[in-house]
């Protein structure tokens, strides 16, 4: 598989906040405070994110969560490569 | 990690897209697997492994430890209509069991198929429970502890 090129320095969007719903702009905040309001809780939304990825026989590519709407995903963050548990 | 990747084939035959994330880059990843997994796992983690450099992502799924600047051990079981059903969260101790995250799965899977509730412990195959009023005062005939 030909190898997918990469940069040393790649932004990825990181969460993504959810397009407002009606037109109406921000009264006040700006959007990164909007960012910090969301929050991951169960019988809600999953909160959408971009980030860059290393991915088995692909290469590095960058991964949305909401690119897997439709099947179960299983989210699982952990403290770091190399760690021991 | 490991752990899931080693039963990767019952997370797909249950139509599960696994995701791993923590605060490394893409390239300590690709050498973990490397270096490390792939010993451990034949043919290594097959899911994408993601970077949350900055830990912004952990800090809206609320693992993100500011102090020790990762993404402590938490994971999310979220369903086809993008609804976060279950959450975990540990501390760096202790790892996380596959059984009780397949087990969980299963029964999300089976309350959305059917809409029966699960009582607790529950395993495929054993009692559910259809809540309604004619239930009301009666889960003790049909289970128990």
């Amino acid at each position: 598989m030909p190898e997918i090129k990469d940069g040393c320095v790649k932004p990825a969007r990181g969460p993504i906040a959810p397009t407002p719903e009606s037109a109406a702009p921000p009264v006040g905040g700006a959007p990164a405070q909007e960012v910090k309001r969301m929050l991951a809780q169960v019988g809600k939304e999953a909160p959408d994110f971009e980030a860059n990825a290393f991915v088995a026989g692909t290469g590095f590519k960058p991964v949305k969560l909401s690119d897997y709407k439709g099947q179960w995903i299983v989210l699982c963050f952990y403290p770091g490569d190399f760690t021991f548990v | 990690m490991a752990a899931v990747a080693a039963r990767y084939g019952e997370f797909k035959a249950l139509g599960v897209e696994v995701l791993a994330m923590s605060t490394d880059s893409r390239f300590v990843h690709k050498i973990w697997q490397e270096q490390e997994l792939s010993k451990m796992v034949k043919g290594g983690v097959p899911f994408p492994m993601l970077s949350d450099g900055g830990g912004k992502i952990g800090t809206v799924y609320g693992v993100y430890d500011e102090a020790a600047g990762v993404d402590i051990r938490g994971r999310f079981i979220i369903d086809p209509d993008f609804v976060i059903r279950a959450m975990e969260v540990l501390t760096p101790e202790v790892g996380r069991s596959p059984d009780e995250l397949i087990r969980q799965i299963k029964a999300f899977q089976h309350s959305r198929n059917t809409g029966e509730v699960m009582p607790s412990g529950w395993q495929p195959g054993q009692v559910t429970l259809q809540p309604g009023p004619a239930l009301v005062g009666k889960v003790w005939e049909v289970w128990k502890p």
